[in-house]
């Protein structure tokens, strides 16, 4: 593990990103616009609005980052950039936490706009900090981040890799309690919800946005969430092969 | 002289298929030794198991006196894939920046490496508005950057105009000079005639190795592409 190996691949990935203005824009811009349709669509029900509002906006980094990491690394594997480093000195740890270092921060800013629009212009209100839901939306991007560098290794093509997005993703929206309260789904619905990481990671940002308590429920999350995403990143350091057939 | 790189019995295996049959042989130390041989036959596979990137690899693979793929190696081998293995969406001097630090090479060699492949002049173009060849180099300057004690570059001038091709081999041949060993794969027999020594490589199989002038005294031919086809020949003669 070398810090400097760690920084410049950060550097790297970010200014590849940069050279992709309309990505940037798309990552950007595409939450933004759908909070405000969010919040078009409650015009007459505010209170949806404002019990929805926080979580989603906790939500949309980890699915941006899903999908733009999963990509990446896939092009890294393709290109036979990732053949090259492996003949390096360079740590699979290096390259991951260049990548999470890189999608980290990115999330930072995506979160940050489309909550400055949420919380400024369409008047979300939570009963904590909106900061505490900007950190909560890093920490699902990484998730997210962690999640598509595992699964990239099981994707051959650009084709299969987006794929992957509703295979992983879309349960995990559909499950975590976001539609449907978890205590009113079928018993066997809820044991899958248990299993999945996204679960308690949408339960962590509902209680910042509302809870009167954060309770030890929180705590719990906030370990799920943390100990999920290391897995996806030891998973993911599996897959990083040195030798390839 | 020593031996750079020494190899017994490798096997490799892919896809059910056998590559390369256990071969052996043996790189002097201080040359350019070329690769030879027709597409298939086995030229890239060697040089992944050599670099240690090659899976399913049996037999015995000595590179600088340490087995092929250790640790310690990773800084002292430099490694040219036959596809340009560069960030398409960076610059020529951006993808040479980040290697470099990867690396652990002197912020200087970056220019230094542009310098020997002259890409001078495209330095701050994104790899993706590059030409084929202009790509290949920019690919041939990483694997220089850190002044590597071996240099494994597959089909390094594929695709580059005679004059470039001429001083890429002139480089080729200042390195060796300077101490370092290269091994430089080509299906064009035209640039056997550039190497110290050569390994031809058939169906997974050497068929032959010596230098440019033992070959054509073995086989009474004066170009290397009849020299070539007549090993093929006795070989397939005597089954």
């Amino acid at each position: 593990m070398s810090l400097r190996v760690t920084l410049a691949t950060a550097v790297r990935v970010l200014t590849q990103l940069r050279r992709d203005p309309r990505t940037i824009g798309l990552l950007i811009g595409v939450p933004t616009v759908l909070v405000v349709l969010l919040h078009e669509l409650f015009a007459d029900r505010p209170r949806v609005f404002q019990s929805i509002g926080g979580p989603i906006l906790g939500l949309f980094p980890f699915v941006s980052m899903f999908i733009v990491t999963s990509i990446t690394m896939l092009r890294e594997r393709v290109s036979g950039t990732l053949e090259r480093l492996m003949t390096m000195p360079l740590a699979k740890l290096d390259l991951l936490l260049g990548y999470g270092l890189a999608f980290a921060l990115v999330a930072a800013v995506q979160a940050s706009v489309v909550s400055a629009v949420a919380f400024g212009a369409l008047g979300l209100d939570v009963d904590r900090s909106p900061v505490a839901v900007v950190a909560l939306a890093i920490g699902n991007a990484t998730l997210g981040m962690a999640l598509g560098l595992f699964v990239s290794a099981f994707a051959r093509t650009e084709f299969q890799a987006v794929q992957f997005m509703p295979a992983f993703v879309f349960p995990q929206m559909l499950l975590c309690g976001l539609f449907v309260p978890r205590d009113e789904m079928a018993r066997w619905l809820q044991l899958v919800s248990d299993a999945l990481p996204l679960t308690y990671s949408y339960d962590a940002l509902r209680r910042v946005t509302a809870a009167p308590e954060l309770g030890s429920r929180f705590a719990l999350d906030l370990a799920v969430t943390l100990g999920a995403t290391f897995l996806a990143l030891a998973l993911g350091a599996v897959t990083l092969r040195r030798r390839t057939p | 002289m020593a031996s750079a790189i020494s190899v017994r019995g490798l096997r490799v295996v892919r896809g059910g298929r056998e590559v390369l049959c256990g071969i052996s042989l043996d790189v002097a130390a201080g040359t350019v030794t070329g690769l030879l041989g027709p597409s298939g036959s086995g030229k890239t596979t060697l040089m992944r198991a050599l670099v240690g990137v090659q899976q399913a690899v049996s037999g015995e693979v000595s590179v600088l006196g340490a087995p092929a793929g250790s640790a310690s190696l990773r800084s002292r081998v430099g490694y040219m894939t036959q596809s340009p293995s560069v960030y398409a969406d960076l610059t020529v001097r951006e993808n040479l920046r980040y290697f470099a630090r990867v690396l652990g090479a002197a912020p200087e060699r970056v220019d230094a490496a542009i310098e020997t492949v002259s890409l001078d002049d495209h330095a701050g173009q994104t790899v993706v508005s590059l030409s084929g060849g202009e790509r290949a180099r920019a690919s041939l300057a990483v694997a220089l950057l850190n002044e590597p004690e071996l240099l494994v570059l597959d089909e390094p001038t594929v695709g580059l105009d005679p004059v470039l091709r001429r001083d890429l081999w002139a480089t080729f041949h200042a390195l060796a000079e300077g101490g370092a060993t290269l091994l430089v794969s080509s299906h064009v027999m035209d640039e056997a005639d550039r190497c110290d020594e050569l390994v031809l490589l058939r169906e997974g199989e050497v068929l032959a190795t010596g230098t440019p002038a033992e070959l054509r005294l073995q086989t009474g031919a004066e170009d290397l592409d009849r020299a070539f086809l007549d090993l093929i020949d006795r070989a397939e003669a005597k089954g």
